[in-house]
């Protein structure tokens, strides 16, 4: 095994994508993921790929598009207000299902928000992300680490569906550094016969579209886009379970809030309270199996969210609002502290009282 | 060692992140599970610093200190803001050239080191944080040259090489004040 | 003997414009000098949204379908992907003046090697007949019914002169296709937009002035005058830049 670096994890991002074989990269600055920009920057340059701050994120999005079409691995990164403006090149690549990686590294919003750590872009994730019915996979890194692994996951798991992947992180896994290996062993990627690649007068002419005026075309369309969506729920859902075997209580987090919640978690069980952590790594699929399983072993589930309360929604119907579910969290740039935490799993263990 | 917390604390310019980072890659070096996570935003542009370190046995869960094992105030804001923070028995370095008033907690260990000065007499202006480095190695049994040295050879860029010696000699000055 | 052929470059199937829009002529044109400069097979095509939003369907080569405005960052992606393919946009004036302005400032400041075909038919076609940012002061439109007021709108955008401005773009030129020989000179430019592109030179872009007799409330020859004694003179032809040649005078 290769030395582990320290590294930021927009940096980590940025030197897994190029492992994955990603040479093509548009951005446009902003904080906390301007490092990726910065990093990919000074790498291309000398390794021939491209890099090109474009005049917007609705150009880079768009430029995106572009290199997606001839089949070429390629990625955006932006954060929340950015990722809002790339939402109409998200819906156009669901569209010509053409795939593609996009990393959010969220802040507090709405608006113009803050600059500091949030998850308030959990629905626009994993709700859609743009107008139309579609989906994008979304990959909640932890660690910096998985801000590497899971850029590599994400560019192959949108080759092998075609869709876009989007990396779901926040300022504080962007701005932190951890020891990350980068040693991948990266299978080539598939065959593209749709890619826009030249006819080379040796075929006919390939068209990527999104536009079908003949509603029975386009209903045709979407039902086999949703048909492909379904084989991604039965198959590529990834989540992690902590200390669940015995679990009367669950706390479900992604992200840095599943960081916080490991210590209040460890804390809890110093006091000999039986609590467990799920962990959803990717947010769409949303895992529900290990939700399911959790119903009918816990007492209450508490979910720990940067946000006001949007993954909560997911946690009821994947355990089918069997125990209750309650919210944890902190917004604006606010992350729950491990007393915090702790604090809801006492209260829950003594059945809602302190 | 099981866990240790530590959080710099400063002004921007003063090397905070760039200690914290040397401290993080020692521990890396001697197979500790560790994480480093700055402050960011308008705050690195010239008002306060600040970086969380942790170097752990075990995985680390949360890495934001907010409660930290090592306090290290190198403005009197710093101190203003974190002193409270520190846990109990836990340890503060304070750099006592810019910060003249003295520690109010009594249960914790405070080492006063004049690093400003010691940096500035020693022509090394811009290392008065790797003084206060260099003492908490000392302090906490952790100066070996082995560690040492492969971790400034990390956190040094080859292009400035010549910043080498001048860090080592700012961490001895540390640990022999 | 044929006298009379359909370009390789084209499809052969029916185009879905109106009786007398110039649209069918322009395709025709793009298509010959892709077939002359014998580039069809790594030409890649982009279409804009507006009234030609789906010559996708009448261009042989591999074409990519883009969101309104954004053509020439896509094209941008296609070219930075894949140097050696020769890559155009076909834009209408809502796409390309309007809601993609950014993108082809950018594309020109940054004198990407692209050709763009820049429909200028002083409305938006697709949509019925509203205003376009080439829209004549006083002219009607579904969305300036009384005239196009300059207090209340402002004026047209003259996309060739702002373009000329910058640094970056290698070749601007205005042309239209009312008459044979205005077709035959806008088939010359058409050929340089292209060109340039396959010698490398640069950002190059063909404004064509070009009637919609539909919207505008005329009969196909009408509006073919219509542009004589309107459009021209508000929008007048020529080369408003082209460095080699500028550079070769030198």
């Amino acid at each position: 095994m290769a030395d582990k670096v320290l590294m930021k994890g927009n940096e980590a991002i940025a030197e897994a994508a190029i492992k994955a074989g990603c040479m093509h990269y548009f951005g446009y600055p902003i904080t906390p993921q301007t490092e990726i920009a910065a990093y990919m920057a000074k790498r291309m340059p000398k390794i021939g790929g491209v890099f090109l701050q474009a005049e917007s994120e609705i150009a880079a999005i768009n430029m995106v598009y572009g290199v997606a079409s001839t089949g070429h691995r390629v990625m955006t990164s932006s954060s929340s207000p950015g990722v809002s403006l790339k939402s109409e090149g998200l819906s156009y690549l669901a569209g010509a299902d053409l795939p593609s990686l996009i990393v959010n590294v969220q802040r507090g919003g709405p608006g113009l928000g803050g600059i500091q750590p949030s998850q308030s872009d959990y629905y626009q994730a994993t709700k859609g992300g743009g107008h139309g019915d579609f989906h994008m996979i979304v990959l909640a890194p932890a660690s910096v680490q998985e801000m590497a692994d899971l850029t590599v996951k994400g560019f192959e798991l949108a080759d092998k569906y075609r869709m876009t992947s989007m990396i779901l992180a926040d300022g504080t896994m962007g701005q932190m550094m951890e020891p990350v290996s980068l040693d991948y062993d990266i299978a080539p990627a598939p065959e593209k016969p749709w890619a826009t690649t030249g006819t080379k007068m040796e075929r006919e002419h390939n068209i990527v579209n999104s536009l079908f005026l003949s509603p029975e075309k386009l209903e045709q369309i979407n039902f086999e886009r949703f048909e492909k969506y379904k084989a991604i729920e039965e198959n590529e859902a990834m989540y992690e379970e902590y200390m669940m075997e015995d679990a009367e209580i669950c706390v479900c987090a992604f992200g840095i809030a599943a960081r916080v919640a490991k210590n209040a978690i460890n804390e809890a069980r110093k006091q000999g309270i039986k609590v467990g952590l799920i962990r959803p790594i990717t947010l769409w699929p949303f895992p529900s199996a290990p939700f399911k399983k959790a119903a009918a072993q816990v007492k209450e589930i508490i979910s720990v969210e940067l946000s006001m309360g949007q993954m909560i929604d997911d946690i009821k119907l994947a355990s089918e609002c069997k125990v209750p579910v309650t919210l944890c969290n902190r917004v604006g740039g606010m992350i729950p502290s491990p007393e915090q935490v702790l604090e809801a799993i006492v209260k829950a263990n003594n059945g809602g009282a302190l | 060692m099981a866990t240790t917390q530590f959080l710099f604390a400063g002004f921007g310019g003063q090397g905070i992140l760039f200690s914290g980072k040397f401290l993080a890659y020692k521990g890396l070096i001697e197979d500790k599970q560790v994480s480093w996570l700055p402050s960011y935003g308008p705050e690195m542009r010239g008002g306060t610093a600040s970086c969380s370190v942790i170097i752990s046995d075990t995985p680390v869960g949360s890495p934001i200190v907010s409660k930290p094992d090592v306090l290290v105030a190198m403005n009197l804001p710093s101190l203003d803001k974190y002193e409270a923070s520190v846990v109990k028995g836990g340890t503060i370095f304070v750099d006592s050239t810019l910060i003249e008033r003295k520690v109010n907690r009594t249960d914790v260990t405070v080492h006063y080191i004049p690093a400003t000065r010691l940096a500035n007499e020693n022509g090394m202006p811009t290392l008065a944080n790797m003084i206060i480095v260099g003492k908490i190695l000392a302090e906490m049994n952790q100066f070996n040259m082995n560690g040492v040295n492969k971790a400034l050879s990390k956190v040094i860029s080859a292009r400035h090489a010549d910043m080498l010696d001048f860090n080592l000699k700012a961490l001895n000055i540390g640990k022999e004040n | 003997m044929v006298v009379f052929d359909k370009p390789h470059a084209l499809t052969d199937v029916p185009m879905h414009y109106c009786p007398g829009c110039t649209h069918g002529i322009v395709h025709r044109l793009v298509a010959e000098v892709i077939d002359e400069l014998g580039i069809e097979g790594k030409t890649i095509g982009v279409a804009p949204v507006g009234c030609s939003v789906m010559c996708y369907d009448y261009f042989n080569c591999d074409m990519i379908e883009a969101a309104h405005g954004r053509a020439p960052a896509v094209a941008t992606g296609v070219k930075r992907a894949q140097p050696d393919s020769i890559v155009f946009t076909y834009q209408g004036d809502g796409d390309l003046a309007s809601i993609g302005m950014a993108e082809t400032v950018h594309s020109a400041a940054r004198n990407e090697n692209i050709t763009i075909i820049f429909i200028n038919n002083a409305i938006y076609g697709m949509t019925g007949g509203q205003m376009a940012p080439t829209s004549l002061p006083g002219q009607v439109t579904q969305t300036s019914p009384y005239g196009r007021d300059v207090n209340l709108c402002g004026y047209p955008v003259k996309v060739c002169e702002m373009l000329s401005q910058l640094d970056g773009p290698e070749y601007l030129e205005r042309v239209a296709v009312n008459n044979v020989k205005n077709v035959k000179a806008a088939k010359k430019a058409i050929k340089k937009a292209f060109q340039n592109q396959v010698e490398g030179k640069g950002f190059s872009l063909v404004e064509v002035i070009s009637s919609c007799p539909t919207n505008w409330g005329l009969t196909p020859k009408k509006a073919l005058e219509w542009i004589d004694e309107k459009m021209i003179p508000y929008y007048p032809l020529g080369v408003y830049k082209d460095r080699t040649a500028k550079e070769e005078n030198k």
